[in-house]
């Protein structure tokens, strides 16, 4: 059953986005905006459900990424604006710098195709 | 400003429509299949780790393999082939870093990886880092 709710909720954001980008945006705008969209949830509450239901179908889109940026500084109990700082990255960080280092070795040994 | 007006009127009689309903299908049945991949994997990652853990391991486990597709040229056919169900994903944007590292690989490490590596994925990031810091304040505020 979770399994179909992650389905739906994956498969909604990303047709969603598709329907978008079709219509008027470019790639970039509508990846922001999915990533405005989750911060602003994430801020409200709402976002909470929406992983609640769907698992990794709400986490895998970009709007999973503006939720764990804006829920890395709200869920502490280091409420200050020094700590909030560091706390951005709390949860995404991993991400961040896997990518980072991995893109960047990959640019020093493979060459690029097509 | 009218002249641009005028070519997009001219211009529009010969550009082929989207086919909405036909690539929204597809972004939504290959979004939706990857996100099942990535509950499976949580599934089995929860057994012998905390839960926010296991979620940050099944996402490295997708940048990575965005990222190895790209390094092999995989991710672009792929990419065009899904569309929104490819990069509006987190893969899509470890595809955005990893290519632009690798087409700017000949104007140096410095200059060029280093340098061009977020030229795209950049935007996405900073309007993320600064509505997450502007909504934190307003938070702690409250």
């Amino acid at each position: 059953m979770e399994y179909w709710s992650a389905f739906f909720v994956g498969g909604l954001i990303c047709g969603g986005a598709q329907l978008l980008i079709d219509y008027k945006f470019s790639q970039i705008q509508v990846v922001i905006g999915l990533v405005l969209v989750g911060v602003v949830l994430g801020a409200l509450g709402v976002y909470d459900w929406l992983v609640d239901i769907g698992g990794m179908g709400a986490l895998l889109p970009m709007s999973g990424f503006g939720y764990w940026l804006i829920k890395g500084v709200i869920a502490t109990t280091e409420q200050n604006v020094i700590a909030a700082g560091a706390n951005v990255f709390r949860l995404v960080g991993v991400e961040i710098v896997a990518m980072i280092v991995l893109s960047f070795f990959t640019a020093l040994i493979c060459k690029p195709k097509g | 400003m009218r002249l641009r007006d005028n070519y997009r009127q001219a211009v529009k009689k010969f550009q082929p429509k989207p086919s909405y309903v036909a690539n929204s299908l597809k972004a939504f049945f290959i979004g939706g299949g990857l996100s099942v991949v990535a509950e499976v994997l949580r599934a089995q990652f929860r057994m012998n780790m905390p839960s926010l853990t296991a979620e940050q391991a099944v996402l490295l486990l997708f940048i990575s393999a965005a990222v190895v597709l790209t390094a092999i040229g995989v991710y672009d056919d792929f990419s065009q082939f899904a569309g929104a169900g490819s990069t509006v994903l987190i893969t899509g944007f470890a595809n955005s870093l990893a290519s632009a590292a690798l087409e700017h690989r000949s104007e140096g490490v410095v200059n060029g990886i280093a340098g061009q590596m977020f030229k795209v994925g950049g935007a996405a990031l900073v309007y993320g880092i600064v509505a997450a810091y502007l909504f934190g304040l307003v938070h702690f505020m409250r």
